[in-house]
């Protein structure tokens, strides 16, 4: 019996799970599969219904977990395999090569500025913005050390010219790493839909549409643009914004659940739009406004009456583009005067579902774990034991497990925290 | 102290643009390196980044340096990382100083650089004069009592009990009814499972009343709690009679209660308009009549005048009803009158779908032209505009249910004042941080769940119960706590007993014992508030003393270098 603890995911449940167990003076292992930690929460301009800039309350949470004493974090890694039950699990871990030295690099970013080869997507920056071969995943990134992409470079070896620390190794190997845990808790998180599948919106055809992540880099000011929203097609700032509710979720043909966040954060994007350009007119166009948490009602009332955001009920039919402008045209039925009406807007949201995040089903199959029919993890009563997997000692917490917000994931992994450190009395005891 | 040569090094974030975008970080870090004992000075992209943070310990062993300042965001949030960074290199974490140059600078000023530049120089020059005559200081460390109180005993308490005497700790749940449970007594079948309310309810109310490590204070009420974290003395009243204990941490869970509708869609005036929890309550009993047509109206008394907020679990307890009611009488025409429907998540959007595929209606109104509640002979008529099909809609119907928010009670007022700790705008009781502290207090050792910090079903209270165990959990796992080394000190010699400091104590840390003052630094908060009442000047707070105060100000008018 071992009382140490594997936390799988380093968003923000993950990072709070992590802290609350390390605290106790537990010892705690946190995999990442990303080169940093931080999660989805990282990539939020701000938060709702507070504003609080999302990276800056983040940041100081990303440090405290990094440099705890009792928290062993491995970025860039996986869990490859489970064998053992609660309370004696034995745990492997594939840490993929980052073909840097993590000890040597000092993140002084020279390799990334002697890199010729600056043409690849940005996964942080939603591909709005080039990296090169050799990159920092993100400003803030935890831990600040680069990672060579080695699918991509022609080692050409400028990396390791200019490198003073001497910490590029082209032909770092893949590591494997067993650990000897009581209990494991899953905080890996969610992707976004993607929703180029729903052809009448045109998402990938038109320049000028784009998804609510995408958004979210463009308008924060450490993102691509500096925070400026220039859209697209041309760089310049669109007049007036159209946010679309629902796009893939409460739609049989993709998810049928209601992602639960996607209201509140349009309202927030909205907003943010209103307070950057004073003229901005923005519409959001729902289904159900669900605006069910603290304090939410009251931002949606801020947003109508002080940011003059249009909430519009229309789930709309269809979006063309203006060939001229690249403005895009919304198609609606509008439900008041049950017509169909013509929008055109100079961008469009779409703000899509929320999915299990990829490889899901297989780190289940490592963990031995069932998942449920919209594939998030299952848990074992929807009542009493909402953050117990349908495995003992295996707790599950965040968006990985449905559908929810920045402090219910929080709620729920301070909780996963105490159930793991009860699982591992009780088998002691 | 005896204090050998100052050595301070600034370190001046650009916060990516957020400071770097209006002020001009270089010329401030050419500025600062001419200061008075600066013997370094350097930005950082981001000096909260991981490579911040490694130039900071570098500097201190390479530049020797006893004094560190950091100009960038604010310490509510940053100010712990740097002062842990300056303790990994080896300096007294007091010897830090923070200097706030984003939110009292380049937010405010974001369109004037020139202006934003000079005012960041003369907030950086009195962060150095203030700096110079930092001391180090010690904190304190109190021992922790290693058991905790739980008020409320519905299923957030019961949840939080349960955890943390699991985890070996001793637990006193103290319940103001008979018996434990709640809220949940009251209701029929819960969702999504469909279990009996009280027969789920029992093995847990049966684990906490035979757990050897708690004890159940039922019929008690709450008198008073005195103390601090670690060590709060706590009296309750039992059948009239003081009951005493010493708890380390606190767990607030005392629910809340449905709002009542009084003067709303007929309610006290017809007999056949009831609420949720009443109707919960008919069915219970069974002694529900046979309802050939029911209409629910939600959203009564929330989402307006009265209660601003949505009431998150009305929508699906209304869902989950009309399914009961149409399981007992499958020919009911049901209603539900909305302004939205709260599906949220997976579970719940699945069960409204079946609801509409068992056919209970939905309509939408709006809040502007509500429903409206008659009596038509021996029948309720309901009258609605149906928002989607632009009409008005005439419903006779047996029974009208009214949809009513939850609500906070009288005892939780009661016990916010006697705990101090704070309520929201919508009366529930207030979290420390909306986002990142959500079971938290601001105050240390109290923590909240369950509807006592706002509507929620069961599992979200069971996890909140987790959580709230978590926190409350880790003071009483690590045995101790530290305390800001920010309290106040006393002059003896200079105290002449007056008083006014004790009454002027916002968190009772100061006690008039035979004439002479008496701290306990444990409860002193560092505001200063009794440092700024004392007519002698007697008083003097810990790492804010009237020397760094005021030679901060005083370099404010007196540039010391051009």
């Amino acid at each position: 019996m071992v009382d140490d603890v594997l936390v799988i995911g380093g968003g923000v449940a993950g990072i709070q799970a992590s802290i609350d167990l390390a605290g106790r003076g537990l010892k705690v292992y946190l995999v990442e599969r990303f080169p940093s930690i931080g999660g989805k929460m990282a990539q939020l301009d701000k938060t709702f219904p507070t504003g609080d800039c999302s990276i800056c309350i983040l940041a100081p949470k990303m440090m405290e977990c990094f440099s705890h004493e009792n928290i062993d974090v491995l970025t860039h890694a996986e869990v490859k395999g489970v064998s053992g039950n609660a309370g004696d699990f034995r745990v492997k871990i594939l840490k993929k090569p980052r073909y840097v030295d993590e000890e040597k690099c000092t993140g002084c970013g020279d390799c990334v500025s002697a890199c010729p080869y600056i043409n690849l997507p940005d996964e942080f920056d939603m591909a709005l913005r080039s990296r090169g071969n050799i990159f920092i995943p993100f400003l803030q990134a935890v831990p600040r050390v680069v990672m060579v992409d080695r699918e991509h470079c022609v080692k050409c070896g400028n990396c390791q010219v200019i490198c003073d620390a001497g910490a590029i190794d082209l032909y770092q190997k893949p590591e494997e790493i067993e650990i000897h845990v009581g209990a494991i808790i899953v905080a890996c998180g969610f992707d976004s839909f993607d929703p180029s599948g729903i052809k009448e919106y045109g998402y990938g055809r038109y320049k000028n549409v784009i998804t609510a992540l995408e958004y979210e880099r463009l308008v924060c000011a450490s993102g691509p643009t500096g925070g400026h929203l220039d859209r697209p097609s041309d760089k310049k700032t669109p007049n007036s914004i159209a946010f679309i509710q629902c796009v893939g979720s409460r739609d049989v043909n993709h998810n049928p659940y209601c992602s639960s966040v996607c209201c509140m954060h349009a309202t927030k994007e909205a907003i943010l739009a209103k307070e950057h350009y004073p003229s901005m007119e923005n519409y959001i166009f729902y289904t159900d406004m669900r605006a069910f948490g603290k304090g939410f009602q009251e931002y949606v009332d801020r947003a109508k009456n002080e940011y003059e955001v249009r909430y519009i009920r229309s789930k709309p039919g269809e979006i063309t583009e203006d060939k001229e402008t690249k403005n895009p045209v919304i198609w609606y039925d509008d439900t008041v005067t049950r017509q169909v009406k013509r929008l055109e807007v100079g961008l469009v949201v779409l703000c899509t579902a929320l999915v299990p995040s990829k490889g899901i089903k297989e780190l289940a199959d490592v963990l031995g774990v069932e998942l449920d029919k919209n594939r998030f993890f299952k848990i074992a009563d929807p009542l009493y034991a909402p953050l117990d997997s349908s495995r003992e000692g295996i707790l599950v917490c965040g968006y990985c497990q449905g559908p929810k917000d920045i402090p219910e994931a929080v709620t729920q992994a301070k909780g996963a925290a105490a159930r793991a450190a009860e699982v591992l009395a009780c088998l002691g005891a | 102290m005896e204090e050998k040569e100052i050595r301070i090094g600034v370190f001046i974030c650009h916060c990516g643009t957020n400071i770097g975008g209006s002020v001009d970080v270089p010329a401030v870090v050419e500025y600062a390196k001419h200061l008075p004992n600066v013997v370094h000075a350097e930005r950082n992209l981001y000096t909260c980044a991981d490579d911040g943070l490694t130039a900071i310990k570098n500097a201190i062993k390479q530049h020797k340096l006893n004094r560190v300042i950091v100009a960038s965001c604010t310490p509510r949030t940053h100010e712990p990382l740097f002062r842990s960074t300056c303790e990994e290199a080896g300096l007294n974490k007091y010897l830090f100083e923070f200097v706030n140059i984003r939110e009292h600078c380049s937010w405010v000023h974001m369109k004037d650089t020139e202006g934003a530049t000079e005012k960041t120089k003369e907030l950086v020059r009195m962060g150095v004069a203030r700096a110079t005559l930092l001391e180090p200081q010690e904190e304190m460390k109190i021992d922790v009592e290693q058991s905790a109180m739980v008020i409320g005993g519905g299923i957030a308490g019961i949840t939080a009990a349960k955890t943390l005497a699991n985890q070996g700790f001793d637990v006193y749940l103290v319940e103001k009814e008979a018996v434990l449970g709640g809220m949940l007594r009251n209701l029929y079948r819960l969702f999504p499972t469909g279990e009996d309310s009280l027969d789920s309810l029992q093995p847990s109310i049966a684990a906490v009343e035979g757990h050897e490590k708690i004890k159940v204070f039922s019929s008690c009420e709450l008198k008073e709690v005195k103390g601090y974290i670690g060590n709060f003395d706590v009296t309750l009243l039992r059948e009239g009679k003081e009951v005493n204990f010493k708890v380390g941490t606190i767990i607030v869970a005392t629910g809340a209660m449905e709002f009542e509708p009084k003067g709303h869609y007929g309610y006290g005036k017809y007999d056949h308009v009831i609420t949720q929890m009443q109707l919960e309550k008919l069915l219970k009993d069974g002694q529900l009549k046979k309802s050939d047509s029911v209409v629910m109206i939600q959203c009564v008394g929330a989402k307006g005048e009265e209660v601003s907020y949505c009431s998150r679990i009305c929508c699906m307890v209304a869902i989950k009803n009309a399914m009961l009611i149409k399981e007992i009488n499958p020919d009911a025409d049901i209603h539900i009158l909305h302004n939205d429907i709260q599906a949220y998540g997976a579970e719940y959007e699945e069960l409204y779908n079946k609801a509409r595929e068992m056919g209970i209606r939905f309509i939408k109104y709006t809040p502007e032209s509500p429903p409206c509640v008659t009596m038509d002979g021996e029948k309720l008529k309901v009258e609605v505009y149906n928002e989607l099909f632009g009409e008005q809609f005439m419903l006779g119907t047996d029974l009208v249910v009214l949809s009513t928010p939850l609500v906070q009670h009288q005892g939780g007022v009661e016990i916010s004042k006697l705990l101090r700790v704070p309520l929201g705008k919508d009366k529930f009781f207030f979290e420390a941080h909306v986002k990142l502290r959500p079971v938290d207090f601001a105050t240390d050792g109290i923590f909240l769940c369950g509807t006592a910090h706002g509507p929620a079903e069961v599992a979200e209270s069971v996890s909140q119960a987790l959580a709230a165990a978590s926190g409350a959990g880790i003071p009483l796992s690590r045995g101790f706590v530290q305390i800001e080394a920010i309290s106040v000190k006393v002059d003896l010699e200079a105290c002449i007993g007056c008083g006014f400091c004790v009454e002027m104590c916002p968190y009772q840390a100061l006690d008039m014992v035979d004439g002479k003052l008496e701290i306990i630094e444990a409860l002193c908060k560092g505001c200063g508030t009794c440092v700024a009442t004392c007519p002698t000047g007697a008083l003097e707070q810990r790492h804010y003393q009237n020397n760094q105060i005021i030679s901060q100000i005083k370099s404010i008018f007196h540039p010391v270098i051009e």
